[in-house]
Protein backbone atom coordinates (compact mmCIF):
# COMPACT_ATOMS: atom_id res chain seq x y z
CA UNK A 1 0.00 0.00 0.00
CA UNK A 2 2.85 2.70 1.00
CA UNK A 3 5.51 2.83 -1.44
CA UNK A 4 8.94 3.13 0.20
CA UNK A 5 11.29 5.71 -1.88
CA UNK A 6 14.22 7.44 -2.19
CA UNK A 7 13.82 11.31 -1.14
CA UNK A 8 14.73 11.92 -5.13
CA UNK A 9 12.37 9.39 -6.38
CA UNK A 10 9.56 10.99 -3.97
CA UNK A 11 10.58 14.39 -5.24
CA UNK A 12 10.30 12.94 -9.03
CA UNK A 13 6.29 11.40 -8.01
CA UNK A 14 5.38 15.45 -7.32
CA UNK A 15 4.56 16.76 -10.59
CA UNK A 16 4.20 20.35 -11.74
CA UNK A 17 0.89 21.70 -11.95
CA UNK A 18 -0.43 19.87 -8.68
CA UNK A 19 -2.06 20.67 -5.70
CA UNK A 20 0.21 20.30 -2.49
CA UNK A 21 -0.59 20.71 0.79
CA UNK A 22 2.01 21.75 3.26
CA UNK A 23 2.39 21.88 7.25
CA UNK A 24 3.77 24.77 9.00
CA UNK A 25 7.72 25.12 9.80
CA UNK A 26 9.05 23.64 13.06
CA UNK A 27 5.76 21.49 12.79
CA UNK A 28 6.07 18.90 9.69
CA UNK A 29 7.54 21.08 7.52
CA UNK A 30 10.34 18.79 4.80
CA UNK A 31 12.48 21.76 3.28
CA UNK A 32 14.85 19.08 2.32
CA UNK A 33 12.35 17.59 0.60
CA UNK A 34 11.24 20.75 -0.91
CA UNK A 35 14.82 21.79 -1.90
CA UNK A 36 14.76 18.58 -4.41
CA UNK A 37 11.56 19.70 -5.78
CA UNK A 38 13.19 23.15 -6.61
CA UNK A 39 16.64 21.66 -8.11
CA UNK A 40 14.37 19.38 -10.80
CA UNK A 41 12.22 22.52 -11.45
CA UNK A 42 8.85 21.98 -10.43
CA UNK A 43 6.85 24.81 -11.86
CA UNK A 44 2.92 25.73 -11.43
CA UNK A 45 2.16 23.91 -8.28
CA UNK A 46 -1.33 25.56 -6.15
CA UNK A 47 0.48 25.34 -2.65
CA UNK A 48 -2.47 25.22 0.21
CA UNK A 49 -0.28 26.42 3.99
CA UNK A 50 -1.96 24.44 6.21
CA UNK A 51 -2.36 26.86 7.44
CA UNK A 52 0.62 29.26 7.47
CA UNK A 53 3.92 28.98 5.47
CA UNK A 54 7.48 29.87 6.07
CA UNK A 55 10.93 29.35 4.97
CA UNK A 56 10.08 26.04 2.66
CA UNK A 57 7.33 28.00 0.74
CA UNK A 58 9.38 31.11 0.38
CA UNK A 59 12.14 29.63 -1.30
CA UNK A 60 9.14 27.60 -3.33
CA UNK A 61 7.88 31.34 -4.52
CA UNK A 62 11.49 32.75 -5.24
CA UNK A 63 11.93 29.29 -7.18
CA UNK A 64 9.45 30.72 -9.64
CA UNK A 65 7.55 27.16 -8.63
CA UNK A 66 4.62 28.75 -7.07
CA UNK A 67 1.54 29.94 -9.64
CA UNK A 68 -1.23 29.69 -6.56
CA UNK A 69 -0.50 30.58 -2.97
CA UNK A 70 -3.58 30.09 -0.35
CA UNK A 71 -1.90 30.91 3.02
CA UNK A 72 -3.43 33.07 5.69
CA UNK A 73 0.23 34.02 6.46
CA UNK A 74 4.19 33.64 5.29
CA UNK A 75 6.60 34.62 7.63
CA UNK A 76 10.16 33.67 9.04
CA UNK A 77 9.36 33.90 12.66
CA UNK A 78 11.74 35.47 14.67
CA UNK A 79 13.92 36.01 11.22
CA UNK A 80 11.05 38.57 9.84
CA UNK A 81 9.15 38.82 6.78
CA UNK A 82 9.68 36.39 3.90
CA UNK A 83 11.50 38.10 1.11
CA UNK A 84 10.76 35.99 -1.94
CA UNK A 85 7.13 36.27 -0.57
CA UNK A 86 6.86 40.08 -0.56
CA UNK A 87 8.62 40.39 -3.79
CA UNK A 88 6.06 38.20 -5.74
CA UNK A 89 3.11 39.82 -4.54
CA UNK A 90 4.46 43.33 -5.45
CA UNK A 91 5.40 41.76 -8.58
CA UNK A 92 1.80 39.98 -9.26
CA UNK A 93 3.74 36.77 -9.93
CA UNK A 94 1.64 34.51 -7.75
CA UNK A 95 -2.34 34.10 -7.63
CA UNK A 96 -2.92 34.94 -3.89
CA UNK A 97 -6.11 33.45 -2.27
CA UNK A 98 -5.53 35.00 1.38
CA UNK A 99 -7.26 32.76 4.18
CA UNK A 100 -7.13 32.89 7.93
CA UNK A 101 -6.21 29.87 10.18
CA UNK A 102 -9.27 28.30 10.95
CA UNK A 103 -11.22 28.85 7.73
CA UNK A 104 -8.58 26.70 6.00
CA UNK A 105 -8.80 24.24 9.18
CA UNK A 106 -12.46 23.98 7.78
CA UNK A 107 -11.87 23.76 4.75
CA UNK A 108 -9.52 20.52 5.15
CA UNK A 109 -12.11 19.53 7.31
CA UNK A 110 -14.82 19.66 4.51
CA UNK A 111 -12.97 17.56 2.26
CA UNK A 112 -11.86 15.50 5.19
CA UNK A 113 -15.41 14.55 5.73
CA UNK A 114 -16.32 14.19 2.28
CA UNK A 115 -18.78 17.06 2.50
CA UNK A 116 -18.79 20.35 -0.15
CA UNK A 117 -18.09 22.75 2.55
CA UNK A 118 -18.14 23.47 5.95
CA UNK A 119 -19.72 26.83 8.25
CA UNK A 120 -16.77 28.42 10.29
CA UNK A 121 -17.90 32.00 13.24
CA UNK A 122 -16.17 35.18 12.48
CA UNK A 123 -14.63 36.91 9.16
CA UNK A 124 -17.98 38.88 8.11
CA UNK A 125 -17.21 42.01 7.71
CA UNK A 126 -13.48 41.59 6.75
CA UNK A 127 -11.63 41.79 4.03
CA UNK A 128 -10.30 38.51 3.34
CA UNK A 129 -14.09 37.37 3.40
CA UNK A 130 -14.09 40.11 0.03
CA UNK A 131 -11.20 38.67 -1.61
CA UNK A 132 -12.28 35.00 -1.86
CA UNK A 133 -15.17 33.77 -4.14
CA UNK A 134 -14.46 30.07 -2.65
CA UNK A 135 -16.38 31.70 0.70
CA UNK A 136 -19.66 32.70 0.96
CA UNK A 137 -21.95 34.40 3.71
CA UNK A 138 -25.43 32.65 4.44
CA UNK A 139 -28.40 32.45 6.58
CA UNK A 140 -28.16 29.83 9.06
CA UNK A 141 -30.70 27.52 7.92
CA UNK A 142 -31.78 26.80 12.19
CA UNK A 143 -31.93 30.61 12.61
CA UNK A 144 -32.52 32.82 9.73
CA UNK A 145 -31.38 35.60 11.51
CA UNK A 146 -27.76 34.91 11.99
CA UNK A 147 -25.58 35.10 9.33
CA UNK A 148 -22.47 32.72 8.79
CA UNK A 149 -19.63 31.93 6.39
CA UNK A 150 -19.53 28.81 4.34
CA UNK A 151 -16.28 27.79 3.39
CA UNK A 152 -15.68 25.29 0.52
CA UNK A 153 -13.83 22.46 0.74
CA UNK A 154 -9.92 21.80 0.47
CA UNK A 155 -8.43 18.83 -1.17
CA UNK A 156 -4.32 18.93 -1.90
CA UNK A 157 -3.63 16.39 -4.44
CA UNK A 158 -0.53 15.88 -2.42
CA UNK A 159 0.32 16.33 1.10
CA UNK A 160 4.21 16.62 2.36
CA UNK A 161 5.44 16.73 5.15
CA UNK A 162 7.81 15.68 7.56
CA UNK A 163 7.43 13.27 10.83
CA UNK A 164 9.72 12.08 13.19
CA UNK A 165 8.77 8.17 12.61
CA UNK A 166 6.85 5.57 9.89
CA UNK A 167 7.14 1.96 10.84
CA UNK A 168 7.70 -0.39 7.88
CA UNK A 169 4.19 -0.92 7.52
CA UNK A 170 3.57 2.89 6.69
CA UNK A 171 2.01 3.81 9.95
CA UNK A 172 3.02 7.49 10.57
CA UNK A 173 3.74 8.86 14.19
CA UNK A 174 2.79 12.38 14.43
CA UNK A 175 2.02 12.85 18.56
CA UNK A 176 0.09 15.85 19.29
CA UNK A 177 0.17 17.46 15.66
CA UNK A 178 -3.28 16.32 14.67
CA UNK A 179 -3.55 19.43 11.70
CA UNK A 180 -0.72 16.99 9.95
CA UNK A 181 -2.97 14.67 10.89
CA UNK A 182 -5.65 16.80 9.11
CA UNK A 183 -3.97 17.44 6.01
CA UNK A 184 -2.93 13.96 5.44
CA UNK A 185 -6.85 12.77 5.52
CA UNK A 186 -7.99 15.88 3.93
CA UNK A 187 -5.41 15.13 0.60
CA UNK A 188 -5.86 12.53 -1.99
CA UNK A 189 -2.47 11.31 -1.11
CA UNK A 190 0.41 12.13 1.56
CA UNK A 191 4.10 11.82 0.52
CA UNK A 192 5.88 11.57 4.38
CA UNK A 193 9.64 12.30 5.06
CA UNK A 194 10.74 10.91 8.03
CA UNK A 195 13.77 10.58 10.82
CA UNK A 196 14.06 6.96 11.25
CA UNK A 197 11.78 4.13 10.28
CA UNK A 198 10.79 1.45 13.18
CA UNK A 199 10.58 -2.28 12.40
CA UNK A 200 7.88 -2.70 14.96
CA UNK A 201 4.25 -1.23 14.36
CA UNK A 202 3.47 2.03 15.42
CA UNK A 203 0.13 0.90 16.05
CA UNK A 204 1.19 -1.80 18.54
CA UNK A 205 1.57 0.25 21.32
CA UNK A 206 -1.47 1.49 22.16
CA UNK A 207 -0.16 4.50 24.39
CA UNK A 208 1.38 6.04 21.02
CA UNK A 209 -1.65 4.74 18.56
CA UNK A 210 -3.83 7.58 18.61
CA UNK A 211 -1.23 10.08 17.14
CA UNK A 212 -0.22 7.73 14.70
CA UNK A 213 -1.41 8.52 11.28
CA UNK A 214 -2.29 4.94 9.48
CA UNK A 215 -0.75 3.75 6.59
CA UNK A 216 -4.07 3.67 4.72
CA UNK A 217 -3.29 7.64 4.11
CA UNK A 218 0.14 7.74 2.83
CA UNK A 219 0.97 6.73 -0.21
CA UNK A 220 5.10 7.45 -0.36
CA UNK A 221 7.44 7.42 3.11
CA UNK A 222 11.33 8.49 2.23
CA UNK A 223 13.99 7.76 5.00
CA UNK A 224 15.38 11.79 5.24
CA UNK A 225 16.92 12.33 8.24
CA UNK A 226 17.32 16.12 9.63
CA UNK A 227 14.42 16.62 6.96
CA UNK A 228 12.78 19.48 8.73
CA UNK A 229 16.16 21.78 8.57
CA UNK A 230 17.02 24.49 8.79
CA UNK A 231 13.11 24.87 9.96
CA UNK A 232 12.59 22.34 13.46
CA UNK A 233 10.55 19.46 14.02
CA UNK A 234 8.15 19.80 16.59
CA UNK A 235 9.32 17.93 20.13
CA UNK A 236 12.60 16.53 18.03
CA UNK A 237 14.65 19.16 17.12
CA UNK A 238 14.48 23.24 17.15
CA UNK A 239 15.44 25.55 14.12
CA UNK A 240 18.54 26.51 13.12
CA UNK A 241 17.88 30.13 14.13
CA UNK A 242 21.17 31.13 12.25
CA UNK A 243 20.71 29.26 8.85
CA UNK A 244 17.39 31.09 8.72
CA UNK A 245 18.32 34.59 9.47
CA UNK A 246 21.28 33.40 6.63
CA UNK A 247 18.64 32.76 4.39
CA UNK A 248 16.12 35.94 5.21
CA UNK A 249 19.65 38.29 4.57
CA UNK A 250 20.33 36.36 1.51
CA UNK A 251 16.66 35.83 -0.09
CA UNK A 252 16.08 40.02 0.48
CA UNK A 253 17.18 40.51 -3.60
CA UNK A 254 16.43 37.95 -6.32
CA UNK A 255 19.59 37.24 -7.05
CA UNK A 256 20.99 36.48 -3.06
CA UNK A 257 18.46 34.02 -3.45
CA UNK A 258 19.80 32.02 -5.98
CA UNK A 259 23.26 32.26 -4.50
CA UNK A 260 21.90 30.88 -1.54
CA UNK A 261 20.19 28.17 -2.93
CA UNK A 262 23.30 27.46 -5.62
CA UNK A 263 25.59 27.19 -2.50
CA UNK A 264 22.81 25.27 -0.13
CA UNK A 265 22.54 22.68 -2.78
CA UNK A 266 26.69 22.02 -3.22
CA UNK A 267 26.34 22.01 0.87
CA UNK A 268 23.91 19.38 1.43
CA UNK B 1 19.52 49.00 42.83
CA UNK B 2 19.30 47.17 39.98
CA UNK B 3 18.92 48.73 36.28
CA UNK B 4 16.33 50.63 35.55
CA UNK B 5 12.34 49.13 33.82
CA UNK B 6 12.71 49.33 30.43
CA UNK B 7 10.35 49.97 27.96
CA UNK B 8 10.00 46.61 27.08
CA UNK B 9 9.63 45.22 30.70
CA UNK B 10 6.89 48.45 31.35
CA UNK B 11 4.70 46.82 28.08
CA UNK B 12 5.65 43.31 29.42
CA UNK B 13 4.17 44.44 32.67
CA UNK B 14 1.11 46.37 31.61
CA UNK B 15 -0.10 43.17 29.73
CA UNK B 16 -0.07 41.26 33.04
CA UNK B 17 -2.21 43.72 34.38
CA UNK B 18 -4.52 43.97 31.07
CA UNK B 19 -5.02 40.21 31.53
CA UNK B 20 -5.75 40.12 35.26
CA UNK B 21 -8.92 37.94 36.14
CA UNK B 22 -8.14 35.61 33.04
CA UNK B 23 -8.60 31.94 33.56
CA UNK B 24 -7.28 30.98 30.03
CA UNK B 25 -4.62 33.33 27.83
CA UNK B 26 -3.56 32.07 24.27
CA UNK B 27 -0.43 33.95 22.62
CA UNK B 28 0.10 33.65 18.78
CA UNK B 29 3.24 32.97 17.17
CA UNK B 30 5.96 35.87 16.72
CA UNK B 31 4.90 36.95 19.63
CA UNK B 32 7.37 37.25 22.47
CA UNK B 33 6.16 40.14 24.77
CA UNK B 34 2.67 39.14 24.63
CA UNK B 35 4.06 36.05 25.94
CA UNK B 36 5.80 37.39 28.82
CA UNK B 37 3.38 39.25 29.49
CA UNK B 38 1.12 36.11 30.14
CA UNK B 39 3.53 33.91 31.85
CA UNK B 40 4.35 37.06 34.09
CA UNK B 41 0.37 36.94 35.57
CA UNK B 42 0.61 33.35 35.82
CA UNK B 43 3.65 33.90 37.90
CA UNK B 44 2.59 36.47 39.91
CA UNK B 45 -0.92 34.74 40.39
CA UNK B 46 1.36 31.61 41.81
CA UNK B 47 3.66 33.99 44.15
CA UNK B 48 0.72 36.02 46.13
CA UNK B 49 -1.47 32.51 45.78
CA UNK B 50 -4.37 33.59 43.44
CA UNK B 51 -5.87 31.46 40.56
CA UNK B 52 -4.16 29.06 38.46
CA UNK B 53 -4.29 30.80 34.93
CA UNK B 54 -3.60 28.52 32.19
CA UNK B 55 -1.47 29.66 29.91
CA UNK B 56 -1.00 28.43 25.99
CA UNK B 57 1.68 29.85 23.99
CA UNK B 58 1.84 28.90 20.59
CA UNK B 59 4.90 26.79 19.13
CA UNK B 60 5.76 25.72 22.49
CA UNK B 61 5.89 22.45 23.63
CA UNK B 62 6.31 23.45 27.56
CA UNK B 63 3.99 25.97 27.78
CA UNK B 64 0.74 24.24 25.65
CA UNK B 65 -1.13 21.38 26.67
CA UNK B 66 -3.07 21.29 23.52
CA UNK B 67 -3.10 18.03 22.18
CA UNK B 68 -6.04 18.59 19.26
CA UNK B 69 -3.28 19.88 16.85
CA UNK B 70 -3.36 23.69 15.71
CA UNK B 71 -7.45 23.28 15.52
CA UNK B 72 -7.81 23.13 19.40
CA UNK B 73 -7.19 26.60 19.80
CA UNK B 74 -9.98 27.91 17.59
CA UNK B 75 -12.06 25.51 18.92
CA UNK B 76 -11.35 26.47 22.59
CA UNK B 77 -12.49 30.07 21.26
CA UNK B 78 -15.31 29.05 19.26
CA UNK B 79 -16.57 26.86 22.43
CA UNK B 80 -15.50 30.43 25.21
CA UNK B 81 -13.26 28.35 26.72
CA UNK B 82 -10.12 31.46 25.61
CA UNK B 83 -10.84 34.33 27.82
CA UNK B 84 -7.77 36.37 26.09
CA UNK B 85 -5.89 36.91 22.98
CA UNK B 86 -2.89 38.76 21.45
CA UNK B 87 -3.00 40.76 18.03
CA UNK B 88 -0.97 42.68 16.55
CA UNK B 89 -1.31 44.91 12.82
CA UNK B 90 0.66 46.64 10.45
CA UNK B 91 -2.13 49.20 10.55
CA UNK B 92 -4.58 49.76 13.69
CA UNK B 93 -7.00 52.53 12.87
CA UNK B 94 -9.60 54.30 15.07
CA UNK B 95 -12.79 51.62 14.81
CA UNK B 96 -10.53 48.93 16.14
CA UNK B 97 -9.83 47.41 12.41
CA UNK B 98 -6.74 45.38 12.10
CA UNK B 99 -4.73 44.85 9.18
CA UNK B 100 -2.08 42.32 9.00
CA UNK B 101 -1.73 42.44 5.24
CA UNK B 102 -0.12 45.24 3.77
CA UNK B 103 -0.26 49.11 2.86
CA UNK B 104 -1.82 50.25 -0.91
CA UNK B 105 -4.14 48.32 -2.82
CA UNK B 106 -4.96 44.32 -2.71
CA UNK B 107 -3.35 42.27 -4.20
CA UNK B 108 0.01 43.74 -5.05
CA UNK B 109 0.57 45.65 -1.95
CA UNK B 110 3.69 47.61 -2.23
CA UNK B 111 4.40 46.71 1.23
CA UNK B 112 3.29 43.08 2.25
CA UNK B 113 3.51 41.67 6.14
CA UNK B 114 2.90 37.96 6.54
CA UNK B 115 -0.99 37.74 6.97
CA UNK B 116 -4.27 38.07 8.74
CA UNK B 117 -3.52 34.66 10.78
CA UNK B 118 -6.50 33.80 12.82
CA UNK B 119 -7.39 37.26 13.51
CA UNK B 120 -10.49 37.29 11.22
CA UNK B 121 -11.81 34.53 13.47
CA UNK B 122 -10.46 34.82 17.06
CA UNK B 123 -11.33 38.82 16.63
CA UNK B 124 -15.18 37.84 17.08
CA UNK B 125 -15.04 35.13 19.52
CA UNK B 126 -12.55 35.77 22.35
CA UNK B 127 -13.80 38.33 24.54
CA UNK B 128 -10.54 39.97 25.66
CA UNK B 129 -8.43 40.35 22.63
CA UNK B 130 -5.23 42.81 23.34
CA UNK B 131 -3.86 44.80 20.09
CA UNK B 132 -0.31 45.34 20.78
CA UNK B 133 1.70 47.47 18.61
CA UNK B 134 5.39 48.63 19.66
CA UNK B 135 5.58 51.38 17.05
CA UNK B 136 3.35 54.33 18.03
CA UNK B 137 3.16 56.20 14.88
CA UNK B 138 1.08 57.67 11.91
CA UNK B 139 1.82 54.78 9.79
CA UNK B 140 0.69 51.98 12.30
CA UNK B 141 -1.83 53.93 14.20
CA UNK B 142 -4.16 55.24 10.91
CA UNK B 143 -7.52 56.89 10.54
CA UNK B 144 -8.49 53.63 8.39
CA UNK B 145 -7.04 50.73 7.47
CA UNK B 146 -5.49 49.77 3.90
CA UNK B 147 -7.39 46.40 4.33
CA UNK B 148 -9.34 44.44 7.04
CA UNK B 149 -8.09 41.76 8.09
CA UNK B 150 -10.28 41.78 11.02
CA UNK B 151 -12.68 44.33 11.58
CA UNK B 152 -13.02 45.97 15.06
CA UNK B 153 -16.86 45.81 15.32
CA UNK B 154 -19.87 44.34 13.88
CA UNK B 155 -23.79 44.80 13.25
CA UNK B 156 -25.95 42.33 15.43
CA UNK B 157 -26.46 39.80 12.64
CA UNK B 158 -23.11 38.64 12.95
CA UNK B 159 -21.98 36.26 16.06
CA UNK B 160 -19.89 38.03 18.18
CA UNK B 161 -18.86 38.03 21.35
CA UNK B 162 -15.37 38.95 21.37
CA UNK B 163 -13.50 41.65 20.08
CA UNK B 164 -10.48 44.43 20.95
CA UNK B 165 -9.99 45.19 24.79
CA UNK B 166 -7.03 47.37 24.50
CA UNK B 167 -4.60 48.80 22.53
CA UNK B 168 -1.12 48.77 24.29
CA UNK B 169 1.91 50.57 22.37
CA UNK B 170 5.91 51.57 23.42
CA UNK B 171 4.06 54.99 24.25
CA UNK B 172 0.90 54.67 25.51
CA UNK B 173 -2.68 52.26 26.49
CA UNK B 174 -5.83 52.34 25.21
CA UNK B 175 -8.83 50.82 26.04
CA UNK B 176 -11.44 50.54 23.38
CA UNK B 177 -15.57 51.46 23.55
CA UNK B 178 -16.91 48.72 22.02
CA UNK B 179 -20.65 50.57 22.11
CA UNK B 180 -18.47 54.21 20.80
CA UNK B 181 -16.46 51.67 18.64
CA UNK B 182 -13.69 54.19 19.66
CA UNK B 183 -10.31 53.69 21.75
CA UNK B 184 -9.89 55.91 24.64
CA UNK B 185 -6.48 56.77 26.19
CA UNK B 186 -6.46 55.33 29.77
CA UNK B 187 -2.64 56.29 30.35
CA UNK B 188 0.91 57.77 28.77
CA UNK B 189 3.85 55.76 29.18
CA UNK B 190 6.69 57.58 31.23
CA UNK B 191 8.96 60.47 28.91
CA UNK B 192 5.61 60.72 26.87
CA UNK B 193 2.52 63.04 27.47
CA UNK B 194 -0.83 63.72 25.76
CA UNK B 195 0.67 65.75 23.16
CA UNK B 196 3.02 63.42 21.85
CA UNK B 197 0.31 61.01 21.54
CA UNK B 198 -1.95 63.15 20.21
CA UNK B 199 0.84 64.00 17.23
CA UNK B 200 1.77 60.15 16.71
CA UNK B 201 -1.52 59.08 16.63
CA UNK B 202 -3.52 58.78 13.13
CA UNK B 203 -7.18 58.06 14.42
CA UNK B 204 -9.52 60.66 17.16
CA UNK B 205 -9.71 59.20 20.31
CA UNK B 206 -11.85 59.91 23.50
CA UNK B 207 -9.46 61.23 26.86
CA UNK B 208 -7.06 63.17 24.81
CA UNK B 209 -5.92 65.15 27.77
CA UNK B 210 -5.16 62.46 29.69
CA UNK B 211 -2.21 63.41 32.45
CA UNK B 212 -2.07 59.44 33.17
CA UNK B 213 1.19 57.56 33.62
CA UNK B 214 1.05 53.93 33.16
CA UNK B 215 2.18 52.19 36.22
CA UNK B 216 5.73 50.43 36.42
CA UNK B 217 6.42 46.81 37.73
CA UNK B 218 7.76 47.35 41.11
CA UNK B 219 11.52 45.71 42.48
CA UNK B 220 9.76 42.14 43.32
CA UNK B 221 7.77 42.30 39.85
CA UNK B 222 10.71 43.46 38.03
CA UNK B 223 12.96 41.06 39.67
CA UNK B 224 10.43 38.20 38.23
CA UNK B 225 10.50 39.46 34.49
CA UNK B 226 14.42 39.23 34.51
CA UNK B 227 14.77 36.02 36.37
CA UNK B 228 11.54 33.31 35.93
CA UNK B 229 10.31 34.53 32.73
CA UNK B 230 13.19 35.35 30.73
CA UNK B 231 14.13 31.65 31.43
CA UNK B 232 10.42 30.34 30.36
CA UNK B 233 10.62 32.84 27.48
CA UNK B 234 14.14 31.23 26.00
CA UNK B 235 12.17 28.06 24.34
CA UNK B 236 10.39 29.40 22.09
CA UNK B 237 12.00 33.28 21.61
CA UNK B 238 16.06 32.63 22.72
CA UNK B 239 16.98 35.80 20.72
CA UNK B 240 14.06 37.99 22.46
CA UNK B 241 15.09 36.44 26.37
CA UNK B 242 18.65 37.00 25.74
CA UNK B 243 18.24 40.21 24.38
CA UNK B 244 16.44 41.00 28.18
CA UNK B 245 18.25 42.10 31.44
CA UNK B 246 18.86 39.40 33.29
CA UNK B 247 19.33 39.00 37.05
CA UNK B 248 21.36 41.59 38.89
Amino acid sequence: MTEFVTPQKMAEMIPSGCKLGLAPDDYGASPRLVRMLIDRGIRDLHVVCAPIGGMQVDMLIGAGAVATLETSAVSLGEAGGAPCFSRAVRDGSIRLRDATCPAVFAGLTAAEKGVPFMPIRGIIGSDVLEKRDDWKVTSNPFDDGEQIVVVSAIQPDIALFHAPEADRFGNVRLGRRREVMLLAHASKKAFVTVERISDVSLLEDEKMAAGVLPAIYVSAVAQLQNGGWPTGLYAEYPRDGQEIEKYARAARSPEGFLAYVRDSRSAA
Amino acid sequence: MSEACTSRELMIYTISRLLKGVRHVAVGQSSPMPAAGAMLLRAINQRDGLEHVQVSILGSVKHNSFTGGAEELFDCAAQGRLDAFFLGGGQIDGQGNVNLVGTGDYPNNPVRWPGSFGSAYLYFLVPRVILFREEHSLRSLVERVDFVSAPGVTDETVYRRGGPHALLTNAALFSFEREAGRFRLESTHPGHDWRDIRGTTGFAYDNEQCEATTPSPDEATLALIRGRIREELRECYPQFAGNMPGPC
